[in-house]
């Protein structure tokens, strides 16, 4: 394949994935089973890789995607907004076994955001008044007061897109695209898994969602459906 | 004595009710659970754009075969209607906090008299997360809540206090239930419509919660149609 020949950015699996140290914080895309980049999770499995604090919505289900990590003991943290549908989250957090952090979603998004274009803290209304507000520093503007929120960078961002262009500029697919294009921005190490590599020039400047300046890495995926 | 409802005509009934409460264009979320099912009754002449939070504006009903990566934020499988826009997590979380969301329905746990809102931890479950129920509660300018009006043990939910932990303070503005209609104004509830068959009494009996009655106390609006 010509793009794949001129794509400087394009590795192996298991390269890209070998370029992730012990320890990292690590940013993964997807909201349930819809734009999670599920080859380099389980590459990720496969490496071993451990210690990892998980920053993602979800952590999918039990040893399956995502879950897998926690399954295979890879994981000392989560950051996140919703473990409903992986019960082995509750369990290994009540065993001591790891530390979660739960954050709500739109705070968790905007949050990474912040982190992408160099805001270091913003405040929110979501979570006063909660449980989360502990600890937190409040500031009242007008009538209502805020919760303050510190941006959430990571040293790796894992990412699923739909097509790369061989500079890594990247469109999505549907609802696979949800925190995909935000933790591109958020990441020293961004490596995006693609369904589909096309030849510089090839999408639209005006579709063009992610600019490939984000882009580190590209792996080709196997195109979910 | 409080009606026998079967579930599927309690989930219908409150359901009906919430799809009256919208106005022509008016951008809403809504939340798992009986709220998903509000989308099915909205009345012919109102057009409702449907906003979930995971990143489409004008969501359509399922489609005849689904595509595993186009799904709403309950997991239902969508379709994309003529005008509709897919946009990221974080724009779409920017549309419900800016303020751009005009309704929000979701369920609930517990409810209290001032509006106040659980509805994410289960006691003596830790950990399963409030997703994005804080957000749009917050965020969105009307938080309808649609639930069954007591416990499946038949304990009330619609209380003095919330005991379990909150969502969020005072957000709450319409309570629908299978029984009642609850309006929240300035941390006062007011009973404001009653199903077929309920008596004040018997309404009294499952709700912990202090409120007015309006006068006059119409019934529900759309049991008729059931």
């Amino acid at each position: 394949m010509d793009a794949a020949k001129n794509c400087r950015k394009l590795k192996a699996i298991d390269e890209a994935i070998g370029m992730i140290k012990k320890g990292s914080r690590v940013l993964i895309g997807g909201f349930g089973n819809a734009g999670d980049p599920k080859k380099l999770i389980e590459g990720l499995c496969i490496s071993g890789t451990d210690e990892l604090v998980v920053m993602s919505n979800d952590l999918g289900s039990p040893n399956e995607g995502l879950g897998k990590l926690l399954s295979n003991n890879q994981v000392r943290g989560l950051i996140g907004t919703y473990y409903n549908w992986n019960p082995e989250v509750a369990m290994a957090y009540n065993e001591g076994k790891i530390f979660v952090e739960l954050v709500p979603q739109g705070t968790f998004a905007e949050a990474v955001r912040a982190a992408g274009v160099g805001i270091p803290a913003f405040y929110t209304l979501s979570g006063v008044g909660t449980e989360i507000a502990k600890g937190k520093e409040e500031k009242t503007f007008g009538e209502k007061t805020y919760l303050l929120q510190e941006a959430l960078k990571a040293d790796v961002a894992l990412i699923k897109a739909h097509k790369a262009d061989v500079l890594g500029n990247l469109v999505y697919y549907k609802t696979a695209r949800n925190f995909n294009p935000v933790m591109a921005m958020a990441a020293d190490l961004v490596i995006a898994e693609v369904d589909e590599l096309v030849p510089g020039g090839e999408l639209d400047p005006e579709s063009i969602v992610t600019p490939h300046i984000f882009v580190d890495v590209l792996v080709l995926g196997g195109g979910d459906r | 004595m409080l009606p026998e409802l079967n579930e599927d005509l309690v989930r219908s009934r409150v359901a009906r009710r919430v799809a009256k409460e919208f106005g022509d264009g008016d951008v809403v979320n809504l939340g798992i659970g009986i709220p998903t099912l509000v989308s099915d009754y909205i009345p012919e002449n109102i057009r409702v754009i449907f906003q979930t939070e995971n990143g489409v504006i004008g969501a359509g009903p399922a489609p005849e075969k689904p595509d595993l990566r186009f799904i709403g934020a309950g997991g239902r499988h969508l379709t994309l209607l003529p005008g509709s826009a897919l946009i990221s997590s974080d724009l779409s979380f920017g549309l419900i906090r800016g303020g751009h969301v005009d309704a929000t329905v979701l369920g609930a746990l517990e409810v209290n008299q001032e509006g106040d809102l659980a509805n994410w931890m289960v006691p003596g479950k830790m950990v399963p997360g409030m997703g994005g129920a804080m957000d749009l509660v917050t965020g969105a300018r009307h938080v309808i809540i649609a639930m069954t009006h007591t416990t499946k043990k038949g304990g009330a939910k619609i209380l003095k206090k919330c005991t379990l932990p909150l969502t969020a303070k005072g957000v709450v503005g319409l309570i629908v239930t299978e029984y009642a209609v609850f309006r929240i104004r300035e941390g006062k509830m007011e009973l404001v419509e009653i199903a077929p068959d309920v008596t004040l009494e018997d309404l009294k009996a499952v709700t912990e919660a202090e409120y007015t009655v309006a006068d006059p106390l119409p019934i529900m609006q759309g049991t008729e149609e059931e």
